[in-house]
């Protein structure tokens, strides 16, 4: 029943996520067979493991090379739904919603030839949950309602769950978790960081350090008739102005992250119809959080007037011509059933219709609390797309209501640091996730979650997001999770929303059959694109 | 008759430094010009609350990008900002951080130089090799460990300018007092028993002024330039701090093409800028350097 | 004299060691590390087991004294090991971008040279004639003009230009092909770096040349061949340039040594995959293996360069070998 409940929400989202500025052109034309795609990535990958790095720059060069278990829908990504990779059928949760049997295909095969069996699976879900010593997994505390994962025969595997979770599904669906050989592993457990073997769409086709990673068509795919493509060239451009540039001299036909909207406009007045955009709303937020263990910070007047100073509205209208960030959202990924509406957001302070009203309250608490003048320092990531550009604005709305702020900007190492010491005033930090799924997502307000900075306790909050978690009812979650966002961003405002990222790829028109999904590392496997030249 | 008497010398003091104004300008006019780019820069550093009328750090999205105009003589970046005001602000920051960075750099550079000429031996020859090795590394590199360990900020990109150059002033200086120490006053200061401190500081220093000078001439205007360099990088100075570098990061190459005030204004103002106090630096050394002042 | 040579070699092995240790502590000084960076920057939590883990893998956990005793060793037999951040040979990482470095410095050397001789010598030849102005004010500027703005404005250019000529924008290419594969396409890619560095790196180069030339011109030989009337271009030709060669040969050297790695803000610009740009990326990846390799490397390079000079000056005037 929960899960039944679950799924219409998935359904519901679905709905909204019809992304309107969306130029669907798969559906209307044949997908042409050939050519290389090439694109631009910002960074470089570390390493070649999936399950041991969280850049997106990972995904976009190397998920074509593998196979899941399950992903979102390929041709319609935004459905909310799964689909099956290497097995026959999504299944239906037996034993209360704890027990999930998988049937593995048995026409999959690695690009060395070899059938890819369940023990492969296995292995690569092994791997994942519970890493032998010495391996790192970065989504290991994604799976901590796993209880066992067991392969019964060659075609079968199953995952027992100590309890019944909505987070199962999603997070199986990352798409970090490639199937890896079990030969291999067996063999060496670090051998995927270096060298890839996988079963998906491409064959890996060689690497020139800080430049290229290659891929060329792999036959014996097991989807037939995919992929279209001869092959891919991912090429990394770490300025954005040159990846820009190249979408424009047609060195590259995209980029996978996204583009500002100044540099959509210039493509598009460059290039006319030969640019597509996609646009949507993106599962990414920026998240301040005052840093409780110093004063005044302590004092949630303070942090209140933090958060009252800020015009949202007006800001989503500002920066969102400068700068990826529109929507004005909550706690939850705008749009979702789950998330507020534009009139309950208007009831949370920092979100009120009348602005003077807000900064005229901003004002009088910070002198309520002592602190008529205050100043401080922000802390924030040395990107500018973008970190830099919010808290430029940020530092102007504050001064507006007498806040004096500097800002700090550490390159992402430093930054990280500065935030687990605690060695911060106000931090201008970010949730990103790739399936939406606001139940898990918000865990991240927790003030004993291991990703929350804020140095602060919150057993009010905790009792309203376990009860949320434990009802299956979507209309109580709604209600559970609207007393939860009042309880982070306005009476304790542990937390404050500025905007939400705003995803704007700009693409040659020739390459088609990619369709924008609201996160950068869903469905970026490559074998539904073509190119129409 | 007695104001007249007074007066007289007066005007002549004036116009004989008016001319020797005039002389120095015929005889070398790029140093001149770098001279009035240094002046008008300082002025507009000096004073740069009278001469501009929009706050420089104030959004106004209203006139983003607007092109030059009466209101906003150099236009506006993309938060609607007055790029005329972040300029002339801008001075501020690129003069701080050149002329504190110059003199730290060359006056630590000046005090070490002088004690290994002075003091030689052994002293001297661990000196020389510590100054090899910061000279061997790279100065961008240097000041970008420095920027990463202590972070951004206008302090920390003094600091992490000031470190190379000190090696680089402290080389020049050792040569110049390697010479001064040789000569017989030296060794009469010594042989009456005055202290180390009172050798170096009162009768090895001035000698040895004039490459002091001409380095920390020439260390202002790299200064700047570092310090644009590091802020472009994003490791410099932070918005919204007025900075020239900065004004060119990101923003400026994104809108160059349908706004290239953006990109072109704050270009020109660091090339002016250093480009004339190296002009200042070559006259000052032209000045100061008996050997090719003929 | 080769007493002199093993002296200056002997000379340059406590410089090297400095450095390693300077740069062993600087990497080791920046906050945070990379495998906190590698969990944390994709957003979500940190398993500090995973974290333990990592280190482990890395070795950073190890104590900082072995740490240093592993590079030193390494150092030795000039074997830098793993890159942290990719986990493979630091050779192999460095092997394509140095080639691409090279080439630029190589690249911009020539055009610096082709721009500093002949500027130079004319300004030096007509002193304080509005030539000369012409000269030095053009040479200065390549100095005060910050590479990154020119990149800017050269991309610009480039853009705006194809654009108008060809109708379609075209961009130099972004991806590094060696020039014996495609010689074209290489060269329209790094032609515009390459003039963009040798230009400012001609300005100091055309200044030394300029006061090389004006000292020789002022020597007596010189003076000599004018009063025997010979030809005044051959003067200059002949006799003056010749001479004022070697000091600008020295100042073009130690830059050269610079351009392999110093390039950092033009590669940014120009999206070079060069050493410059993996200098940058290893600093702030906590890559502490591949940032001492680099640092040794550039360091490596520079003591080289200035032995040769010094071996080079002291075989012509023989007064250096004993005054040092």
């Amino acid at each position: 029943m929960a899960t039944r409940r679950r799924r219409t929400a998935f359904a519901l989202l679905a709905g909204l996520l019809a992304i309107p500025f969306a130029f669907t052109s798969a559906d209307a034309q044949t997908p042409k067979k050939g050519g290389i795609l090439k694109f631009v990535v910002p960074d470089e990958p570390p390493s070649f493991d999936g399950h041991k790095e969280t850049t997106f720059a990972l995904i976009h060069p190397i998920a074509p090379f593998y196979s899941t278990l399950i992903r979102v829908e390929p041709e319609n990504p935004n459905s909310g739904k799964f689909a099956c990779d290497v097995c026959t059928a999504v299944p239906e949760p037996t034993d209360g919603g704890k027990t999930y049997t998988f049937k593995i295909r048995t026409d999959v095969k690695f690009h060395d030839g070899s059938v890819l069996t369940a023990k492969d699976v296995l292995a690569t879900f092994e791997r994942i949950v519970d890493p032998p010593q010495g391996i790192s997994s970065a989504r290991r505390a994604h799976f901590s309602m796993v209880d066992s994962v067991t392969a019964p025969d060659d075609q079968t595997v199953v995952f027992k769950l100590k309890y019944p979770s909505g987070a199962f599904m999603p997070a199986l669906a990352t798409p970090y978790n490639f199937i890896y050989q079990k030969a291999k592993l067996d063999q060496d457990q670090r051998w995927y960081e270096k060298n890839v073997l996988g079963s998906g769409p491409f064959i890996f086709d060689g690497r020139e350090a800080g430049a290229v990673i290659r891929g060329k068509r792999n036959p014996n795919y097991h989807f037939q008739g995919k992929p279209y493509l001869d092959g891919f060239e991912a090429i990394f451009a770490k300025t954005q102005t040159l990846r820009v540039q190249a979408i424009r001299g047609d060195q590259a036909a995209a980029e996978f992250r996204g583009f500002p909207p100044k540099s959509r406009d210039d493509l598009v007045n460059a290039l006319g119809k030969d640019v597509t955009v996609q646009e949507s709303d993106w599962n990414c937020v920026l998240i301040l959080t005052p840093n409780q263990r110093r004063q005044p910070f302590d004092d949630v007047r303070v942090r209140r007037a933090i958060t009252l100073a800020i015009d949202r509205w007006g800001g989503s209208r500002d920066l969102s011509k400068i700068a990826i960030v529109k929507a004005v959202g909550g706690i939850g990924f705008p749009g979702h059933p789950l998330s507020a509406s534009k009139e309950e957001l208007e009831k949370i302070a920092g979100y009120w219709p009348d602005l003077k009203k807000s900064q005229e309250e901003a004002k009088r608490l910070l002198k309520e609390a002592g602190h008529p003048n205050l100043k401080f320092t922000l802390q924030n990531r040395g990107v500018d797309q973008p970190y830099t550009i919010v808290g430029t604005w940020l530092i102007d709305q504050w001064k507006q209501v007498g806040i004096t702020v500097d800002q700090k900007v550490d390159g992402t190492g430093p930054f990280y640091a500065a935030l687990d010491n605690g060695a911060f005033d106000v931090a201008l930090e970010f949730n990103c996730q790739s399936m939406v799924n606001p139940l898990v997502d918000v865990s991240k307000f927790l003030g004993d979650s291991g990703d929350n900075y804020g140095g602060f306790k919150d057993p009010e909050a905790n009792k309203l997001f376990d009860s949320m978690n434990r009802t299956g009812d979507v209309a109580e979650q709604r209600s559970i999770m609207r007393a939860y966002e009042r309880r982070v961003l306005d009476e304790q405002a542990s937390a404050s929303i500025t905007l939400w990222w705003y995803r704007i790829i700009p693409h040659r028109t020739y390459m088609k059959g990619w369709t924008v999904t609201p996160s950068h590392y869903l469905n970026q496997d490559l074998s539904q694109v073509w190119l129409d030249k | 008759m007695a104001i007249l008497s007074e007066s007289a010398p007066q005007t002549a003091r004036r116009s004989t430094v008016l001319s020797s104004i005039w002389q120095f300008c015929r005889q070398n006019p790029l140093g001149a010009a770098g001279a009035v780019v240094v002046f008008v820069m300082g002025f507009m550093a000096i004073f740069a609350d009278f001469v501009t009328w929009n706050d420089p750090t104030r959004n106004n999205f209203g006139v983003m990008l607007e092109p030059p105009s009466a209101d906003y003589w150099l236009g506006t970046d993309q938060y609607g900002r007055d790029l005329y005001s972040r300029i002339v602000y801008g001075a501020r920051t690129a003069l701080m951080v050149g002329f504190v960075s110059a003199f730290v750099g060359a006056t630590i550079g000046l005090i070490l130089g002088v004690a290994s000429a002075y003091f030689g031996g052994r002293f001297d020859l661990i000196f020389q090799r510590v100054m090899d090795v910061l000279m061997a590394f790279p100065l961008v590199i240097l000041a970008l460990a420095v920027v990463s360990i202590f972070g951004t900020g206008v302090e920390n990109v003094i600091l992490a300018i000031t470190i190379p150059f000190i090696p680089r002033c402290a080389r020049v200086v050792r040569s110049s007092a390697l010479a001064v120490r040789e000569t017989p006053y030296i060794d009469a200061a010594r042989a009456c028993g005055f202290s180390h401190t009172r050798i170096v500081l009162r009768h090895m220093v001035p000698n040895v002024m004039a490459p002091y000078l001409i380095m920390m001439t020439a260390a202002v205007g790299q200064a700047i330039l570092i310090e644009a360099s590091l802020s472009f990088l994003g490791l410099g100075v932070q918005e919204p701090v007025p900075a020239w570098g900065l004004m060119l990061r990101g923003g400026a190459q994104e809108y160059a093409e349908s706004a290239p005030w953006v990109a072109i204004f704050p270009g020109i103002a660091i090339s002016l800028a250093v480009f004339g106090f190296n002009l200042f630096g070559d006259a000052l050394r032209d000045w100061l350097d008996p050997k090719l002042k003929s | 004299m080769l007493g002199y040579i093993v002296k200056r070699v002997l000379l340059m092995i406590p410089t090297l060691l400095g450095a390693a240790i300077l740069v062993f502590l600087l990497m080791r000084l920046i906050p945070g590390d990379i495998c906190m960076l590698r969990m944390a920057s994709g957003g979500g939590s940190v398993d500090p087991t995973v974290l333990r883990n990592c280190r482990a893998e890395i070795g950073t956990d190890q104590p900082m004294l072995a740490q240093f005793w592993v590079f030193i060793k390494g150092l030795a037999v000039l074997d830098f090991g793993q890159s942290m951040w990719t986990g493979r040979p630091i050779i192999d990482e460095i092997g394509l971008r140095f080639q691409l470095s090279l080439q630029v410095a190589i690249m911009a050397t020539l055009t610096a040279i082709a721009l500093a001789i002949p500027l130079g010598t004319i300004s030096a030849v007509k002193q304080n004639s509005w030539i000369d102005y012409v000269v030095r004010t053009f040479s200065i500027a390549g100095v005060a003009m910050p590479s990154f703005w020119l990149g800017i404005l050269i991309i610009l250019g480039i853009l705006i230009t194809s654009k108008a000529w060809f109708g379609t924008p075209w961009m130099p290419p972004i991806r590094y092909v060696p020039l014996w594969v495609d010689p074209l396409y290489n060269l329209s890619m790094l032609i515009w770096p390459a003039l963009a560095t040798g230009y400012r790196y001609s300005a100091v180069a055309t200044r030394m040349t300029r006061s090389a030339m004006l000292e020789v011109l002022r020597e007596d030989y010189v003076r000599t061949a004018r009063a025997k009337g010979v030809f005044r271009k051959l003067i200059v030709r002949r006799h003056a340039l010749r001479n004022a060669l070697l000091p600008v040969i020295t100042i073009i050297g130690i830059e050269f040594a610079f351009l392999m790695g110093g390039l950092v803000v033009t590669e940014q610009v120009f999206n070079l995959n060069g050493l410059g740009k993996l200098f940058v990326e290893s600093i702030t990846n906590y890559d502490y293996n591949m940032t001492q390799a680099l640092v040794m490397l550039v360091v490596g390079i520079f003591a080289l360069t200035n032995l040769v000079v010094d071996i080079l000056y002291a075989w012509l005037d023989p007064r250096i070998r004993y005054n040092r």
